[in-house]
């Protein structure tokens, strides 16, 4: 009677293996939700604060996204504040969309090399090459930017040197190797036999790489491109010691212009917690996080029609 | 099974390690032997001299010294985050801050120049010419006599007390034209020195060899013109406090606005003392004559 109790007992109860399983969940789940909690919270206060412009400020949202004067402590003639966000959020977009497509070539052109021109060399060299640009910080690029890229321009452009050229040439170098290394995975992710079914149909090597590889890996090909932009859409550090920071619509690339980041940047010290000018730049703020967002939804879909095919 | 336990120990200890460690320095700022100051990056390099100077000759006390910028000095101050809040402008000047609440300490007096690249090749501006340049009125240096450069401009963030007290005494309360914009004083004259055409302002610590200073209807930008006002362009360095000082924050703004002080570091860092100060000015920027000390 006694015997069976205990076995009883000994079966009913968790064993060891059991409660581990309940442990390693538990600490997993803690970890998930500590994140979560993180990004809703950074989420919830930017948008209160971003939102603040709106609702306590009275700022009309379209006077914020198509105005083109940035003067957040000085009221215009109708007794509104100057809160045009357009100069900034076009020369986000500006920079971002022409660092990537300087990028793009040279960053696929690396890839093929390195996965299907020549393996051997491209595991040697440029892998780690490419891996060091991305141990590079940011300032160290800024400071090039400012040292080698500013006077160049000026010297081959004309003006200050400071604009959105400057500021693409530093983006180029600074994405490029994010660009590089995740066009690398996509095409190491196409499968062998496209290539030995290309080769054996009589099609040479680049018309295999261009016709077959190319093609099968342009889903991953354009999450890299959009992660890139992503990057390059952020940067705050490098882009503002060589854009110029002026809150002018550029109208030319060698014109001193600014960037969603540059003005956050120079202007967070300079404004009172609660006030307009603060708010007005948690506003921008807002933007910049929304637009990361959409780079986001973009990577998803692009992941999301890669696996139909 | 072993190695298992040892990490899990590990980590145990490691935690307990932190918490005791956070615990202990919970305590030790809630002494009262700590202070902050936060704000102005102008005014940063003589708060942390000092601070340095004092808690060496007053052990057990610690003086924790940040930047972030005028706005955000005040800001703090206001909210009772800090101790003292540092800036380069008089609170009432600066929009948000409610500036009955906070209490004036003036510690130093920083003389603000224009600066200019030097292959211009200007020495002099009349205010009105200083006018046209930074409002876009002319846009190159031939036309008030300079060489023909077009004119770079290059203006402090906006909220910068450095710009806004450029624009209320060199400008006459006239705008800047939006142009570019840099959040330092060192980052501004590097450019000014590398871009030709191009003109700023910086306080008179930053003027060197590799810019051109101006003066201002033929008065030189000196110590002894901005004595006597003769050099308009100035302005106080202050630290705010909430309400009258206590303690260690007492202790510390007398120490700073002591002659140990003011006669040695003050001068030594490039600022002005405002002993030396011929005449006052308060917040409306009204001038009055002091017989000075």
């Amino acid at each position: 009677m006694k015997s069976t109790q205990q076995l009883e007992r000994q079966l009913k109860r968790r064993s060891k293996a059991a409660k581990l399983e309940i442990w390693g969940r538990m600490v997993s789940l803690t970890a998930l939700l500590l994140i979560v909690a993180v990004v809703v919270g950074i989420i919830g206060f930017v948008a209160s604060k971003g939102i603040a412009t709106f609702t306590s400020n009275h700022v009309n949202l379209w006077d914020f996204l198509s105005g083109k004067n940035w003067n957040p402590g000085i009221t215009d003639a109708h007794g509104k504040p100057e809160v045009g966000a357009l100069p900034m959020i076009v020369g986000s977009f500006l920079i971002t969309i022409l660092s990537a497509l300087v990028a793009t070539p040279f960053a696929i052109g690396t890839a093929v090399f390195m996965n299907e021109i020549s393996p051997n060399k491209g595991a040697k060299i440029l892998q780690p090459v490419t891996e060091l640009l991305v141990g590079i910080p940011s300032v160290v690029y800024g400071f090039i930017g400012l040292s080698v890229v500013v006077p160049t321009t000026r010297a081959l452009f004309g003006g200050s040197g400071f604009g959105i050229l400057s500021g693409t040439c530093v983006l180029f170098v600074m994405i490029l190797p994010t660009v590089t290394s995740m066009s690398a995975d996509a095409l190491r992710a196409v499968p062998r036999y496209y290539r030995e079914a290309s080769l054996a149909l009589g099609a040479t090597q680049w018309q295999t790489i261009y016709k077959v590889v190319l093609r099968a890996a342009t889903p991953g090909l354009m999450t890299a491109v959009v992660f890139g932009m992503a990057r390059a859409f952020g940067e705050a550090l490098a882009v503002q010691m060589v854009i110029g920071n002026a809150a002018l619509m550029p109208n030319s690339l060698v014109s001193p212009s600014s960037t969603l980041t540059s003005v956050l940047t120079t202007g967070i010290g300079n404004t009172v917690m609660g006030s307009l000018q603060n708010n007005a730049l948690w506003s921008l703020a807002l933007v910049l996080l929304l637009m990361s967002l959409v780079f986001n939804l973009i990577i998803r879909l692009i992941g999301r029609k890669g696996r139909l095919q | 099974m072993s190695k298992k336990r040892w990490v899990q120990g590990l980590v145990l200890v490691v935690l307990v390690a932190l918490g005791v460690f956070a615990y202990q320095t919970r305590q030790v700022s809630h002494a009262g032997e700590s202070i902050t100051a936060v704000g102005s990056t102008a005014l940063q390099p003589l708060v942390e001299a000092a601070g340095e100077q004092y808690t060496s000759e007053h052990l057990g006390t610690f003086i924790n010294v940040q930047g972030g910028g005028t706005g955000t000095g005040l800001s703090q101050i206001q909210e009772g985050a800090v101790q003292i809040g540092d800036s380069d402008l008089f609170a009432a000047e600066q929009k948000g801050i409610r500036a009955a609440e906070l209490v004036d300490h003036r510690v130093a007096v920083v003389g603000i120049t224009p600066i200019i690249n030097k292959r211009v090749g200007i020495k002099n501006l009349s205010t009105h010419q200083l006018i046209q340049v930074f409002t876009g009125q002319v846009t190159n240096w031939k036309q008030i006599g300079g060489a023909d450069l077009p004119i770079v401009l290059i203006n402090r963030a906006q909220g910068s007390g450095t710009r806004a007290t450029f624009e209320q005494f060199g400008l006459m309360k006239h705008r800047s034209k939006t142009a570019q914009e840099q959040d330092s004083s060192g980052m501004v004259r590097s450019i000014v020195a590398t871009t030709p055409g191009a003109i700023s302002y910086v306080a008179f610590s930053y003027v060197d060899k590799t810019v051109q200073d101006v003066s201002l209807n033929h008065v030189a930008p000196t110590e002894d013109n901005v004595i006597t006002n003769k050099w308009p362009i100035w302005s106080y360095e202050h630290l705010y406090t909430k309400g009258q000082p206590t303690g260690l924050t007492k202790a510390f703004i007398a120490y700073v606005q002591s002659p140990a002080i003011q006669k040695t570091l003050v001068r030594q860092l490039g600022y002005l003392s405002p002993d030396q100060m011929l005449v006052e000015r308060n917040a409306a920027g009204h001038i009055t004559k002091t017989g000075g000390a």
